[in-house]
């Protein structure tokens, strides 16, 4: 008979509960409560016909670890735990992605040898021992342990849990036999009416786009031809849908493709297109004078050649909204999500580094929180648990990163993933950088079945977080169902067994069908031979579901047996779903009828967007901050906060290892105490030829001017690549934007024309400085909807983007890390120190303004780039750390730290030849800089190579452990290393709770 | 002489797979990746090699406890003719076969109860490697140091090693002293993590997990079959070292040795030398 079991496994009550432990401690710091205890328990329900005897088996056998921990079936495990006062259990909401249950539900199957029907929920216990109400309990529910987007839970004191024997079976259950439905649209309604459809179904269409849609539809050939396939005159669901995911600005970038009239001051002007002209418009520049280019803006991932037989794909993605509503889920789609565009690029590469740059709002905020808000702190700790579920569990390494932290983030982090493959230049002769679809090429999808999940997230992500954002859009990653697909794409690929390959993301099939289909000139596609993960799901949805962990593939039909008998043998899911054809037609079936008939010219053009732009210049007035305190506690201050602080307690829960392949890795020096500029993989055995990976980013200049912030973040980039050991002339960029709102509207934006300038301004500082080094973008990614608005509470991020750069090391045995190596080393600053301290931390930290943010000195930065790498080559540096924020005693306090020695430092030569003052000369953040140091029998050598570039000594590293600043005979500041690494070290480690040691 | 094979499983979430496999080439051997389910179409295969490693990884992504899904495969999973896995990988370990267990391999070894066999008691669970006692998963450089005279032909002529550990279930426990002295008396403690002074240490972080008696690697009572939490393919060359930049440094200005290998690359050596 088919029935609910419960099993309850919990740590035996003499060992110690390591997670109970940590959510205790996040009940008391974050709502201030006192805790005796937290145990936590874990229940799995089991639906099935199994008798007691082999459910008895499955708990101890398999479930049940006999040294660690004690189990019971149909009874409360907590009744044999030391005394609580209140439990709790957390279930995940029918149909949200439950990892554990299903491996559970496989093992089962394992151990019974036959797959039975039998299916395994998951739910977390919490036995909490305080003296609390119910309306605390509840509140550290919402707060602490579970997100009712996702989860649903219970709530029990103890004398029920006890009366009633813990807590009841939560049953399960789905539709079945559902018939799908498909319903037309009437379209032929007032604009009002028009615009409202588009707003009840998450369609993020503008009144004009659905004009157009409907325009489609009085076409008396379209219609004909409808007829001819069964369907009416009006559109379908279905057809509304795709077209909807098709124009989102997520996939089309309307904004970034849109005609711009530009105004500042007097001046008017018309950008068509801030891609094509600054973006691909420099890479086009850039590309007559650069050979390594292979793929760029054409794939899911942009190209670049390593060497003879390798090329590196790279992609960084962003995910913002999902990560807003569910923090663990929204970064774990986030980064398997952005594996599977280089992993489907060409004819797909293998994942071999992962960087992750995240934005946070102010971690520390107190106060009570707006509607669908989390506390930053609570956002922090689930993005940081995603990322690591996603890299860690998939095997890729994270050797590069970097967290800000500002109160703008609060509504949306900005959660930023990138993912750089490896593919052999050619397969089997093939060039591996091309794909195509033939027409009669088999559309095989592989991978994770398709539920509700994720619908909507294409449009959805087009919107600010709204009261109707839908839920939905939020899903969990399954990162081994992923790492189990791309093995077997790896071996499909190497065996030319598919033509081409690409990810199912946001929109789903509509999207990679409807991409592929370009390729091809047409498809036919059969939605009930869709894997569901349960029935009740209509067409539009099975369409448009962005159910994660899947790849669609154009299988010539000789090798579509073979395909599936791959996919088979490595138990992976795989079905074919119709074929590519040449009609003109995306033609989408359901059990025998059509459902969707839309000409793929009609799908894919483009409706113009014209937009206005403009620009006044902030006007700031110049106060220098006075700190009134010694030096030595700005130092302190500065090396303590939050963003400058070490990102070690987030680093090591990054496994930037894995692989075998990386050698410079995100901690350096003897006790991996010390910050990265960057980090290198060496990605072919027995080669010493690598890549660096580095970021640029600092939101904080567009305070003052995008062009500006746009031009330090570029050379930021290409700075810190340079640093570690990248050739300056073989570097690629990538570039990430994430941007409030930018499109005017008078009452929901009605400084939508200057974020617009803003924006335009941005891309041109990218445009103009990537022309000038010569580094080409060669993918990227607009985000243009980072707003939060609920009633009259509106967020909006600061303009920011992120740069990333991925520069070839010819030699990794010569790569140099920034922590100083030996007592007795000279040391240098190269690159001019400028007064241009607006938005530096040191203002931003005592209270300074200016309208002065550091410029980019493109010429002459990029001579100093060059000599820098020569430098490197012959090996003359023992450190290299390149300077930003904080400046020059930020940069001192690091190489300190990652070397553990000191320094003295002189600041008299500086001071003099530059004019500034000694704050000015320690935390000016002028672009450009590096500070060295060198063995001072190689200085002639070194200044042969210098030669006229500005070069000034700024001391000595030292063995006294202490950094001591002076100015000639006079003192400035004395700290203690260790002090300083103490401070550096803690604040992160203070802040999510965990052990520093 | 043909070199001995190795094979290195991979397959559902094992993700140190290359490198294990290039680890194992770099030191002699011929080294074959292989799909669990390709060997388990055809168990007897295991026959023709002289090394089987279970790299690191996420096999099941720890879905239910690290090691627990991909052990009971090995444990329930029969092959197209129906002999079981688990009886013939037992049987290549009677015939002088070689195991390796890394990490995420190392757990699925103490869950099938290949490690430790205290007593010969194969296939019974005798220890665990539980949630590491922070609560979180670590990347961090150790050091270890070698038990002396234990019998594991891996750590031959080991002393002090440096090699990094990646993992959020390292943490050894015994369900009871007897148990604890049953390992420590018939000498399947291999390496222990260990302070500066080379003492084994319950202090975090240099003890990572708070690994009972500071435990970061067991063998069977043949010596033959080895599991660590550390990674020793993660620290085959001079290039791995987390500090490799300041030994080059120091070892150009003062003529300190530098190293050319890492410590892991001995333990696949030893294997190696076994072998053949």
């Amino acid at each position: 008979m088919v029935r609910y079991s419960r099993i309850e496994i919990s740590i035996k009550p003499d060992r110690e509960d390591p997670s109970g432990h940590h959510t205790a401690w996040e009940i008391e710091s974050t709502l201030g409560y006192r805790v005796q205890g937290v145990r936590t328990v874990t229940v799995y329900t089991v639906y099935s016909d199994l008798s007691d005897e082999q459910i008895g088996t499955f708990a101890s056998e398999v479930l049940c670890d006999p040294v660690l921990s004690m189990y019971s079936v149909d009874s409360p495990v907590g009744l044999k735990l030391p005394p609580f006062s209140w439990a709790a259990e957390v279930s995940f909401k029918l149909g949200v992605t439950d990892n554990v249950g299903h491996t559970a539900t496989e093992v089962l199957s394992m151990m019974t040898g036959e797959e039975n029907g039998s299916r395994v929920y998951k739910s977390t216990q919490y036995l909490i021992d305080a003296a609390l109400e119910r309306e605390q309990v509840e509140r550290i529910g919402e707060e602490i342990l579970y997100n009712s987007l996702i989860e649903e839970i219970d709530i029990l004191g103890f004398d029920e849990y006890r009366a009633h024997g813990g807590f009841p079976v939560r049953e399960r259950h789905y539709i079945e036999d559902y018939s799908p439905q498909t319903e037309e649209i009437d379209l032929r309604v007032p604009d009002e009416t028009l615009k409202s459809i588009s707003d009840e179904r998450t369609l993020a269409l503008t009144l004009d786009e659905m004009k157009y849609f409907r325009s489609y539809y009085e076409r008396d050939d379209v219609i004909e031809a409808r007829i001819r396939v069964g369907l009416g005159a009006l559109p379908t669901d279905v057809e509304l849908e795709a077209f909807a995911q098709t124009q989102s600005e997520h996939c089309k970038h309307k904004i970034f493709n849109a005609t711009i009239a530009y105004r500042e001051g007097g001046k008017r002007e018309t950008v068509r297109s801030l891609f094509k002209t600054y973006i691909r418009g420099a890479t086009e520049k850039i590309a007559e004078r650069k050979n390594f280019l292979v793929s760029v803006f054409e794939d899911n991932a942009g190209v670049i050649e390593f060497n003879d037989r390798y090329n590196l794909a790279f992609k960084v993605e962003t995910h913002n909204s999902p990560s807003a509503l569910d923090p663990y889920g929204g970064s774990i789609t986030g980064i398997v999500g952005c594996d599977r565009d280089p992993a489907g690029t060409g004819l797909g590469s293998r994942l071999i580094a992962h960087t992750d740059v995240l934005c946070f709002g102010d971690p520390t905020m107190e106060g009570e929180l707006p509607p669908r808000m989390m506390h930053p702190k609570r956002v922090m700790e689930g993005v940081v648990k995603g990322i690591e579920d996603g890299g860690n569990k998939c095997g890729i390494p994270t050797i590069n990163g970097a967290v800000i932290f500002n109160d703008s983030y609060r509504g949306k982090p900005l959660v930023f993933c990138g993912s750089v493959g490896i593919m052999p230049r050619s397969i089997r002769g093939a060039p591996s950088h091309v794909k195509e679809a033939r027409p009669g090429d088999i559309i095989v999808m592989t991978g994770g079945r398709i539920g509700k999940d994720g619908i909507h997230g294409a449009t959805f992500s087009s919107e600010e977080i709204s009261e109707s954002s839908p839920v939905q859009a939020v899903q969990i990653g399954d990162p081994i169902t992923q790492k189990k697909m791309l093995d077997m794409i790896v071996e499909a690929r190497d065996r030319l067994l598919y033509r081409a390959i690409t990810d199912n993301g946001a929109g789903g099939l509509s999207s990679s069908v409807g991409e592929m289909a370009q390729l091809a000139g047409g498809a036919y596609l059969e939605l009930e031979k869709a894997p569901l993960k349960y029935p009740g799901l209509d067409p539009w949805e099975i369409l448009l579901s962005e159910a994660q962990e899947r790849m669609t593939l154009a299988v010539p039909p000789d090798n579509l047996d073979d395909f599936l008998e791959l996919a088979r043998r490595r138990d992976v899911l795989a079905l074919p779903m119709g074929k590519f054809t040449d009609t003109g037609y995306f033609h989408v079936t359901c059990e025998g009828r059509t459902v969707c008939y839309l000409e793929l010219s009609f799908l894919h053009s483009s409706i113009p967007m014209t937009l206005d732009a403009r620009w006044d210049p902030p006007k700031l007035a110049e106060n220098a901050p006075s700190t009134g305190k010694p030096l030595e506690h700005v130092f302190m201050e500065m090396i303590s906060d939050l963003n400058t602080c070490s990102r070690e307690p987030i680093i090591r829960r990054y496994d930037h290892e894995v692989g075998g392949n990386a050698v410079l890795k995100p901690l350096i020096g003897a006790d991996e105490a010390g910050p990265s500029d960057g980090g290198v993989i060496a990605p072919v055995a027995g080669s010493y030829r690598g890549f660096a990976l580095a970021a640029g980013i600092n939101p904080f200049y567009s305070e003052i001017d995008t062009y500006h912030m746009a031009a330090n973040v570029v050379d930021e980039a290409i700075r810190n690549a340079v640093s570690v050991g990248a050739d300056p002339d073989r570097i690629a960029l990538l570039d990430n934007f994430c941007w409030p709102d930018p499109v005017y509207d008078h009452a929901k934006t009605p400084d939508g024309r200057h974020k617009l300038a803003q924006l335009v301004r941005a891309v041109r500082g990218c445009h103009d400085t990537a022309v000038a080094y010569g580094t080409p973008f060669i993918s990227g990614k607009d985000s243009m909807k980072n707003d939060y608005k609920i009633g009259e509470h509106k967020v909006s991020v600061l303009p920011t983007i992120l740069v990333s750069a991925i520069g070839i090391v010819p030699d990794i045995r010569m790569c140099v890390t920034s922590d100083f190596k030996c007592p007795g080393d000279s040391l240098y600053l190269l690159g001019l120190t400028r007064r241009e301290l607006g938005q530096s931390l040191f203002y931003r930290m005592y209270g300074g303004t200016s309208g002065s943010v550091p410029k980019v000195h493109r010429d002459a930065n990029l001579k100093l780039y060059r000599v820098y790498h020569e430098l490197v080559r012959q090996g003359l540096l023992a450190s290299g750390h390149d300077l930003s924020e904080g400046g020059l005693a930020v940069a001192l306090m690091e190489s300190c730290i990652g070397g553990g020695l000191g320094a003295a430092a002189d600041l008299s030569t500086l001071l003099g030849e530059s004019g500034l003052s000694v704050e000015e000369a320690l935390f000016s953040e002028s672009a450009g800089r590096f500070v060295v140091s060198l063995d001072p029998k190689n200085e002639k050598r070194f200044f042969s190579i210098v030669g006229e570039l500005p070069v000034v000594k700024v001391g000595t590293v030292t063995g006294d452990s202490t950094l001591e600043v002076r100015e000639g005979e006079k003192s400035l500041a004395s700290l203690a290393v260790e002090e300083i690494t103490r401070c550096f070290r803690e604040s992160l480690y203070r802040l999510l709770g965990m052990e520093k040691g | 002489m043909a070199k001995p094979r190795a094979l290195i499983l991979t397959g559902y979430g094992i993700n140190c797979d290359y490198e294990t496999t290039h680890a194992c080439d770099t030191v002699g051997f011929k080294a074959y990746r292989l799909h669990l389910n390709d060997v388990l179409v055809k168990p007897e295969g295991l026959f023709d090699y002289r090394l089987v490693v279970f790299p690191g990884g996420f096999s099941y992504g720890d879905d239910l406890g690290s090691g627990v899904a991909y052990s009971s495969k090995i444990r329930f999973s029969r092959s197209e003719n129906g002999g079981r896995l688990y009886e013939t990988f037992m049987e290549y370990v009677e015939r002088d076969g070689l195991v390796l267990g890394i990490c995420n391999g190392f757990q699925i070894l103490v869950r099938l109860g290949i490690l430790p066999a205290i007593e010969n008691s194969y296939g019974e669970q005798q220890v665990t490697l539980a949630p590491n006692r922070e609560g979180y998963f670590i990347n961090r450089w150790v050091e270890l140091v070698t038990q002396q005279d234990n019998p594991s032909i891996f750590t031959r002529g080991l002393g002090r090693i440096r090699l990094p550990v990646r993992h959020g279930e390292g943490r050894l426990l015994v369900p009871d002293e007897e148990l604890l002295q049953g390992l420590e008396q018939n000498r399947h403690v291999c390496i222990r993590y260990c302070d500066r002074e080379g003492k084994p240490t319950q202090s975090f972080p240099q003890n990572p997990n708070g690994s009972q008696n500071a435990i970061a690697g067991i063998c069977d009572p043949t010596g033959r079959v080895f599991g660590l939490m550390p990674h020793p393919e993660a620290a085959m060359t001079l290039y791995h070292f987390p500090d490799w930049t300041g030994m080059r440094e120091r070892a150009n200005r003062c003529g300190e040795e530098l190293p050319t290998k890492g410590d892991g690359h001995a333990i696949f050596r030893n294997a190696f030398e076994y072998a053949s």
